[in-house]
């Protein structure tokens, strides 16, 4: 078992292998469609863009959100989405803010490969649905942004204490777990 | 005297929406527990390991086990009348507050989310008026992850049960891990291209431990489960020996000229819960056969 620290260096990065089971703790970021889609555009446009993106892991995740009455929230629950939704969007996304890690499910393209390697960024698979134990490693929620966006589509910022199981499914060489078993998938029709 | 006031529907649509996010339905809780027995590879038993630990959180803090709350798809069949859409659509507002159920639903043009899982068309209602005593209400909760992999296939007759079981094997094999495998197959096999899609979604309702009792439906089931399980997509599309939990298959009469099939993939939390009503007596359990 490695246990991770965020901010990930590019040397710590490099050094994880595919199948490696690992758990992270430190500053985690969600983004998923629409956070993907409005940062490249303010980009473009040359409007600022939150700055907790830089060099950040970024998870593929809109939670369950409870408002306490102290007007903070907790989180109730946060899985990961199907980041294959973001394929398109990813390979930029990787380069222009420098992402070391994407916590996510189901794999993403070569494309998405090929930055990763570039940039020195590991994907880690989380367990689709396994909300409610990846919530208690999302213990502590530090802010927002981009509230208007909606609960799920929301860029929640929060520390992570030991969120996982975690597995390096592609690595920073552009290899991928997903790619190995889709290539040695036995279709019996 | 205490006075046991009837439930009202609106409240046993509400206890339906809890039972179903935050329980797993014990046919299926069952196959995980005896998957994860079996299964060697290391990757896809450390997946095991956190379904199956996620489930007992989930239940025991009644927090939904996934934070996609999905689209409740709900099926009413017996007798009721036309108040019922609006029980069920002011439950669907309570629960998001009160569980809470993430707020999914947006416009399609606008993305703009309203905050209650309500909106054009919204909540999704199937109605099945028969001339039963009772009231039976069934919600399933469908993930996009899942929902979006949803494939319908209008094949030539000539294309034959070999061109079903490729469409079938294929559908599931080409969703990789997106579905959250293992879960459950549901597909229609004939019928006009509507109805074939909503049989498969409908299949998805049938508890795992039930048997078909046409014996071509059955065998049929079995090869493909036996076929999609040696595949190795594995849990999560990670690798590994369990792919589905099971295959349930529904078909329909369908025109001359036509092959309609659909494959409609429930994730390994298959979300379903039902009542039937008869009186002022409520029975729940996790599971239909429609």
């Amino acid at each position: 078992m490695i246990l991770l620290t965020a901010p990930l260096s590019e040397k710590t990065v490099r050094g994880l292998s595919l199948g490696d089971v690992v758990h992270l703790s430190g500053p985690v970021v969600t983004g998923r469609d629409d956070v993907h889609i409005r940062a490249l555009e303010y980009l473009d446009e040359g409007k600022p863009v939150p700055n907790c993106l830089e060099g950040a892991v970024i998870y593929h995740c809109g939670p369950i959100m409870r408002k306490m009455d102290s007007g903070r929230f907790s989180v109730v629950a946060a899985g990961p989405t199907t980041s294959a939704r973001m394929n398109s969007l990813e390979p930029r996304f990787i380069r222009e803010f420098n992402i070391r890690a994407i916590i996510g499910k189901g794999g993403m393209s070569r494309g998405v490969a090929d930055a990763m390697k570039e940039v020195g960024c590991v994907y880690l698979a989380a367990t689709g649905g396994a909300a409610v134990s990846l919530a208690e490693g999302l213990s502590e929620t530090v802010g927002s942004e981009w509230d208007d966006l909606g609960m799920p589509e929301t860029m929640w910022k929060f520390n992570a204490s030991r969120l996982g199981p975690l597995v390096v499914a592609m690595d920073s060489n552009g290899d991928s777990l997903y790619e190995k078993v889709r290539n040695g998938l036995k279709r019996d029709y | 005297m205490v006075v046991k006031l009837p439930e009202t529907t609106e409240k046993v649509v509400e206890n339906l929406l809890r039972l179903a996010n935050t329980k797993i339905p014990e046919d299926i809780g069952w196959a995980l527990e005896a998957a994860a027995e079996w299964e060697t590879d290391k990757t896809a038993y450390a997946q095991f390991g956190a379904i199956l630990d996620n489930i007992r959180k989930a239940e025991h803090l009644g927090k939904p086990m996934c934070q996609d709350t999905g689209i409740p798809i709900f099926y009413v069949r017996g007798r009721f009348d036309s108040s019922i859409s609006r029980d069920i659509a002011e439950a669907v507002r309570r629960s998001t507050a009160n569980i809470p159920m993430r707020p999914n639903t947006v416009d399609p043009f606008t993305r703009a989310n309203h905050g209650d899982n309500l909106g054009d068309g919204m909540p999704c209602v199937h109605y099945i008026p028969t001339d039963d005593d009772f009231t039976e209400i069934t919600v399933l909760l469908k993930g996009a992850g899942s929902e979006n992999m949803t494939r319908l296939g209008m094949l030539n007759p000539a294309d034959g049960m070999g061109g079903v079981k490729r469409f079938i094997i294929d559908s599931v094999l080409d969703a990789g891990g997106r579905p959250c495998p293992p879960g459950i197959v549901g597909v229609g096999i004939g019928g006009t291209s509507d109805e074939c899609v909503a049989m498969a979604k409908r299949a998805l309702l049938e508890p795992l431990d039930h048997e078909d009792p046409d014996p071509f439906i059955k065998e049929l089931e079995e090869e493909l489960f036996v076929k999609l399980n040696s595949s190795g997509l594995g849990p999560m599309g990670l690798g590994g020996s369990t792919t589905v939990l099971g295959v349930k298959i529904r078909k329909a009469a369908c025109h001359t000229a036509s092959l309609p099939v659909a494959v409609n993939i429930g994730c390994w939390a298959t979300r379903r819960a039902s009542a039937r009503i008869t009186g002022s007596d409520i029975k729940y359990s996790q599971g239909a056969i429609l």
